[in-house]
């Protein structure tokens, strides 16, 4: 029997976020990103350079000196081209660092779409452009392959498995969300329902979300979290295969500040499990290769990795998401017709879900709202700057490539 | 004369007509001490003299809500503001000064001319110091401003004391007068109605509509788009849910028309998500609170300019926009509809008809040039100086009623 295995693999994104963008400046001032304002909360240059030094620098050094002293410290990747079009930008040397992780042969880059976007529900060829954008840039940066498969917000469903599956993943990843498991655990592989050879890997979502969302809780009965607490939580799954921890990479050092003790956690957490020579760590593929698949699971409808419903609400629940992302996808013939390399470029940074996520209203409903994090006084504010900005892509169409009207 | 703002320093149309009423009578030779509750300099006024109740910033003022009674507690650390912690904090600092300076000044006073219930204790505390007769004029009531329903009871329960009080009382359209009768109960005999006006000198300042501040809506209008456009304060008084219905009931039958709400106001966000809800968010431009060249170019860039209050005692916003080349669709509930004539009107509930005059308005060029080209003759008739001399004329009046031995 193969060793148990912790399955790490982190999320890295940031958005472009939408600067105040007003009907004063559509149709004139084409530049929706770059907000010069030093204390905006949508200057995404400062914001870049804060999260880098709080997270993607000092994370990257621990998970360099992990992989340095444990030669069966693995971890996955999936780095967002958003966020590698920022760090080439504004710090390189955040680049280089994840070159230097990759270089060890012992991280694995997970495949997503470049734009963190919503595509796959609402244009296969613009999400299957997306995959491809992704996989050439991880290429092109880092020299390596991408095997295994995520969607933005872990959204999932068998028909994404089944895309994938076509596409030549060898895996996908998905929430592993109770009211599916049933009686199932997460910590086994699985193999998507209607698929051929693709194999399914599920997040614990119970032991990921304690480092990612209740670390640092001092409502938390259990806090605060001691390595002895969390290992002895996993030894209660001896008997199966793996553990999936998959989160945000920002939950070191940006969700969860420096002072709350998460890197030193981090750190004695992964020596500590593997002073057990029973237990290592693996790359997704790693997780799969070593693992037999014990049966299909099947989730029709649609399972995201938020908020307790698990759903896509957060960015597709109200009407105002719905009309923003119907008009922005209604453009999208137009845009890729007009060649216009910069304005394709400005109506995918566009796509990223954050932009939909910012005008979410449900907090007004459930009272959570410390749940959700956005840079704008409200949603309805989000709402209008990125409406104003989707009439200017249009604009630019109809002035310069006189292509679309300027009626959605 | 007591008021509550004066341009630059207003929030919206009340200080406009004073500054206008106030400038026309000083040129029928009245003079005139204008009180206002906050200090600030207003350069553009040499014609009166202006008396600061407070040391409040006209800005602190504003966050104490010029129209609003509902800001009656108002958020701030009082001591900021020297104690004056809500708009019933200012009103009697405000009287405590009219007491003051009567009593320190002794002047003599031809009348008492106090503006809207934000004065009229003020107003009542003068004439009983001065014995000078008071006239109350009412821009707006507590009924029009909390859209047609009761209001805030003290708000009324003032409104009402100064009304009783008053020598003279004036509304500011018919519509108001009927309000001040049916809702207040006072005798109809008691109140005239003195119509506001325009001055369009007042627009000569060089300003030329250059196409380029709503560059987005002109491409639209080059398309073959129709803007209609509300300036406004968004609350609920202006009725603006139903322009949204009408405009979303519009589209349905011809879809080349947009929305610019150029204002700001509590009901922002909500007319935000309906226009999402109604499938119209792409039609409607938000543009928040206009001062200047983007305030008057949100007229300009406008085909149709709609007043859709459910109770607006005047509406001096439709005359801003006819004297901007637009053409006029205002509720039957807008006291500047009782005169004018080449306009459109509408009950304000009948989304179904507004929505019929906005498709035939963007439909019928014929129409739209029509109605934009007479009601630039009807418009610029209604002069602050006519105005002026009806008022010399009251006050004559009520001065000699008032010397009747009692």
């Amino acid at each position: 029997m193969s060793k148990r295995g912790i399955t790490l693999y982190l999320h890295v994104h940031q958005p472009h976020r939408v600067r105040d963008y007003s009907v004063f400046d559509t149709a004139v001032d084409h530049n929706y990103f770059n907000d010069s304002d030093p204390l905006s909360g949508t200057n995404n240059e400062r914001i870049f350079h804060k999260v880098a030094d709080k997270s993607y620098r000092p994370m990257n050094a621990l998970l360099q000196k992990l992989l340095d002293a444990h030669p069966e410290f693995k971890v996955s990747l999936s780095i967002t081209g958003t966020f590698i079009e920022q760090a080439e930008a504004w710090a390189p040397d955040v680049i280089e660092s994840f070159r230097n992780l990759i270089n060890t042969g012992r991280v694995e880059i997970v495949s997503e779409t470049y734009y963190h976007s919503l595509a796959f529900f609402y244009s296969q060829t613009e999400f299957e452009a997306q995959v491809e954008a992704h996989k050439n840039k991880i290429r092109e940066l880092f020299g390596v392959e991408t095997s295994v498969f995520r969607n933005t917000e872990l959204a999932y469903n068998d028909a994404l498995a089944q895309w994938a599956d076509q596409y030549g993943f060898k895996g996908i990843l998905a929430e592993g969300w109770d009211p599916i498991l049933d009686w199932r655990t997460p910590n086994f592989v699985y193999q998507p329902e209607g698929t051929e050879n693709i194999s399914l890997l599920l997040k614990n979502y119970k032991l990921s979300d304690d480092l990612a969302f209740r670390f640092s809780n001092r409502d938390w009965s259990e806090w605060p979290l001691t390595t002895d607490k969390y290992l002895e939580w996993m030894g209660s799954s001896y008997d199966q295969p793996l553990i999936n921890l998959f989160m945000d990479y920002e939950t070191f050092g940006e969700h969860q500040w420096a002072d709350t003790g998460i890197f030193d956690f981090f750190e004695e957490f992964v020596s500590r499990w593997l002073s057990d020579e029973n237990h290592t760590f693996y790359t997704v593929s790693d997780a799969i290769d070593k693992n037999k698949k014990v049966g299909t699971i099947s989730m029709p409808a649609t399972v995201t990795w938020a908020d307790a419903e698990r759903d896509l609400t957060a960015w597709m629940g109200n009407s105002m998401q719905q009309e923003a992302l119907k008009h922005l996808y209604a453009l999208e013939k137009d845009i890729l017709r007009s060649a216009d390399l910069e304005l394709i470029a400005d109506w995918r940074k566009l796509q990223t879900s954050d932009h939909a996520y910012y005008m979410c209203t449900k907090w007004f409903t459930d009272g959570d709202v410390h749940a959700y994090f956005s840079p704008y006084s409200s949603p309805y504010d989000a709402f209008l700057y990125y409406m104003n900005a989707i009439r200017d892509v249009r604009w630019r169409l109809h002035a310069h490539h006189n292509t679309g009207g300027l009626s959605g | 004369m007591l008021g509550w703002e004066l341009p630059p320093h207003n929030s919206g149309g009340l200080g406009v007509a004073c500054y206008h009423l106030a400038k026309a009578l000083a040129l029928q030779g009245t003079t005139i001490d204008f009180v206002v509750p906050y200090s600030a300099k207003h350069e553009n006024i040499d014609f009166m003299n202006i008396y600061n109740a407070t040391k409040l910033s006209p800005l602190e003022r504003y966050g104490l809500g010029a129209y609003d009674s509902k800001f009656l507690i108002d958020k701030k650390d009082a001591t900021e503001l020297g104690g004056l912690k809500n708009i019933r904090d200012v009103q009697r600092h405000y009287t405590r000064y009219i007491e003051r300076h009567i009593e320190t000044k002794n002047p003599t006073y031809d009348a008492i001319h106090a503006h809207d219930w934000l004065t009229m204790e003020a107003g009542m505390r003068a004439k009983e110091l001065t014995d000078a007769p008071l006239i109350v004029h009412v821009h707006s009531t507590e009924f029009d401003r909390s859209g047609g329903g009761h209001g805030n009871p003290l708000a009324r329960e003032i409104e009402y004391q100064g009304m009783i009080m008053a020598d003279r009382i004036l509304a500011v359209s018919e519509v108001t007068k009927r309000i001040i009768v049916e809702q207040y109960g006072i005798p109809a005999d008691k109140v005239e109605v003195v119509y506001n006006a325009i001055d369009t000198t007042s627009f000569d300042d060089g300003y030329e509509y250059d196409r380029h501040t709503y560059r987005y809506l002109e491409s639209l209008k080059e398309e073959g788009y129709t803007v209609i456009s509300a300036v406004t304060r968004l609350t609920i008084q202006k009725g603006l849910s139903n322009l949204l219905y009408a405009v979303a009931k519009a589209s349905s039958k011809y879809d080349r028309i947009a929305l610019l709400l150029a204002g700001d106001g509590e009901q922002r966000d909500e007319l935000i998500s309906m226009a999402a809800d109604l499938g119209i968010a792409d039609k409607v431009f938000f543009t928040g609170f206009v001062r200047g060249k983007q305030w008057r170019d949100a007229y300009s860039v406008s085909d149709i300019f709609v007043l859709s209050s459910i109770s607006e005692p005047f509406g001096l916003t439709a005359l801003e926009a006819a004297h901007h080349d637009t053409a006029l669709i205002l509720t039957k509930q807008s006291g500047v509809a009782e005169v004018l004539h080449s306009i459109f009107t509408y009950d304000f509930w009948d989304v179904d008809r507004l929505a019929d005059q906005i498709v035939g308005i963007a439909t019928s060029h014929a129409l739209q040039s029509s109605l934009k080209k007479n009601i630039m003759h009807e418009y610029a008739r209604l002069s602050w100086d006519d105005v002026a001399i009806q008022l010399v004329g009251m006050y004559s009046t009520v001065q000699k009623r008032s010397v009747v031995p009692v």
